[in-house]
């Protein structure tokens, strides 16, 4: 075993992209909420984006390793330590056999996603590392992160883009990193970017400007299912049932008290509750930082744009592999 | 027949208007063959539900996303080759009825007014279909439920239905494959595993099948639990 959990925090969990191809038998997506900040973690310490890093939430997170590695973190404003080092969001660093990493989460709340050089090594259950806290399968025996678990580690596949040898045995991050805007997301009153749902029709008019005008705040029982809202009601004009249908991380449905919920990468596999709209591909990193007593706003976007969006980060995300190649050595 | 952007990174086709356990049934399972006999490159998941089928596209791929689309409708250009039998033969559920299992069988008599005896061989007589399998990991919905068996949803649901569990909720039938909280009216159990996660797929059951729920005793519910 090549890590040893000293202080697991609140809710650490094994995470990667998720268990696609499935959801016909009803297992959801699951994996990273931030799948963006995982795979730029990963791209940084030189892993593929298939790699398990760890998803980090409140509270403490403190680890010893027993071997050197190359470890990069992305998400909220954590502060970061190896040994007495800050380690910045969005930077690589190495961690020598014998040291110490500590993430503390923001008192406020926020998730955090660690890569680990080599990945995390845990057995592929559906095709995933993923941790189903639900469920209770996948990552590590199906469970949230404890005190004095041990962790295996894989292969380093290719060599990080370690920062140079620093002086007196010292880890020190890499000069170079991810783009500010990636590695940390600062907190305040972010706007979700959403397009028109399925049944967006379904609502009044006043319902429709209610969500594109009007301030949310997070409610306690939300988690990695779905954020729950508080905020004008948001109300039908015809009350048919509906039948179950597909819904993604992302679908904003509203049940009958018109108090919308975002789902998050747990959510089920198919909801009865109107979809009104959904938020960007670009936009969940921000749906995954919200937490109880956090408001939020949503602003309109056309599909196009939402498209343009999504294909710019992903050119940048593609140009952001070959930088990074060129540190490797 | 028409398709809807579910979010940038999904497309849901709507088959049919409404629902029926024979027609739209039968067309969104002659849809989803379709769309499994195409493979189209950066679908990662396909998931039918009652009258509709959701396309999930890899995020990566995703810039594609109109592209895939014509691709999609590429692939459901042919009318479907009907799929009103299903894939396999009938699938039979061994379900024990037994009170201990049955924790709603009397709220269920109460509603429809019928005994629990006719209860147990009405809901066993009849041919279900799968309709959807979702809400939870592996849990069907069945289709076929005898009209005078409808009973609505708890007003309080349970926070704890057992695993295996036969439930009715408003008009239709339905097996709680795993611990989980739940509002459906509990009238059996059955021994099967309905998802197991060794197993791929993971669920027993997929949209279309036909499936007979066959009442068993206790001793055999033992046996086969075994």
């Amino acid at each position: 075993m090549n890590i040893r959990v000293e202080s697991a925090g609140f809710l650490s969990s094994v995470q990667d992209l998720g268990r696609p191809g499935f959801r016909q038998s009803g297992v959801p997506l699951g994996g990273a909420l931030d799948s963006h900040a995982l795979r730029v973690a990963n791209a940084l310490v030189g892993n593929g984006d298939e790699a398990a890093g760890l998803e980090v939430t409140f509270g403490t997170l403190r680890l010893s390793f027993a071997d050197d590695r190359a470890i990069a973190w992305c998400g909220a404003p954590f502060s970061v330590r190896v040994g007495d080092q800050p380690i910045p969001a969005g930077r690589v660093a190495e961690v020598r056999a014998g040291r110490e990493l500590t993430m503390i989460a923001p008192t406020s709340g926020g998730r955090a996603w660690l890569a680990i050089s080599g990945g995390i090594d845990v057995p592929l259950v559906l095709g995933s590392r993923a941790t189903d806290l639900r469920g209770n399968f996948g990552g590590l025996e199906g469970r949230a992160l404890r005190d004095g678990d041990m962790i295996g580690l894989g292969k380093e596949a290719r060599l990080p883009s370690r920062p140079p040898q620093s002086n007196g045995g010292l880890e020190t991050a890499a000069p170079w990193g991810a783009p500010a805007g990636w590695a940390a997301l600062g907190k305040g009153e972010p706007i979700l970017r959403v397009v028109r749902g399925t049944d967006w029709d379904r609502f009044t008019a006043a319902a429709q400007r209610s969500l594109v005008s009007g301030r949310f705040t997070v409610t306690r029982d939300s988690d990695r299912m779905g954020v729950r809202l508080e905020g004008p009601e948001l109300e039908r004009c015809d009350h048919g049932d509906l039948l179950s249908e597909a819904v993604a991380p992302g679908t904003i449905q509203v049940p009958p008290n018109g108090k919308p919920i975002v789902l998050l990468n747990d959510c089920q596999t198919v909801g009865g509750y109107p979809k009104i709209a959904h938020v960007t591909t670009v936009d969940l990193p921000l749906a995954a930082q919200l937490f109880p007593g956090d408001t939020v706003r949503f602003g309109e976007v056309t599909l196009a744009e939402a498209q343009m969006l999504l294909r710019e980060r992903e050119q940048d995300f593609a140009r952001f592999r070959v930088g990074l190649s060129l540190h490797r050595r | 027949m028409r398709l809807e952007p579910l979010g940038d990174s999904a497309w849901l086709i709507r088959v049919a208007d409404g629902f029926d356990p024979e027609n739209s049934l039968g067309a969104v399972v002659g849809r989803l063959r379709q769309l499994e006999a195409a493979s189209i490159p950066g679908v990662i998941d396909l998931v039918p539900s009652f009258t509709t089928i959701g396309v999930f596209v890899d995020q990566e791929r995703a810039a594609d996303f109109d592209a895939l689309k014509a691709r999609i409708e590429a692939a459901l250009e042919p009318e479907p080759v009907p799929a009103d039998s299903p894939a396999r033969g009938e699938l039979e559920i061994p379900v024990c009825y037994d009170r201990e299992f049955g924790l709603d069988l009397d709220e269920v008599a109460r509603h429809t007014e019928l005994s629990t005896d006719e209860i147990i061989d009405r809901h066993s007589a009849a041919i279900y279909r799968v309709a959807a399998v979702g809400f939870t990991l592996g849990f069907p919905y069945l289709s076929g439920l005898p009209p005078e068996l409808a009973t609505p949803r708890r007003s309080s649901p349970r926070t704890e239905i057992p695993a295996g569990s036969v439930a009715i909720g408003g008009t239709q039938t339905g097996i709680y494959p795993r611990k989980s909280p739940g509002g459906w009216n509990i009238i059996g159990r059955t021994p099967l595993p309905l998802f197991e996660i060794q197993r791929d797929p993971p669920a027993l059951l997929k949209i279309g099948d036909s499936v007979r729920l066959r009442p068993i005793s206790r001793e055999e519910f033992e046996r086969i639990s075994r």
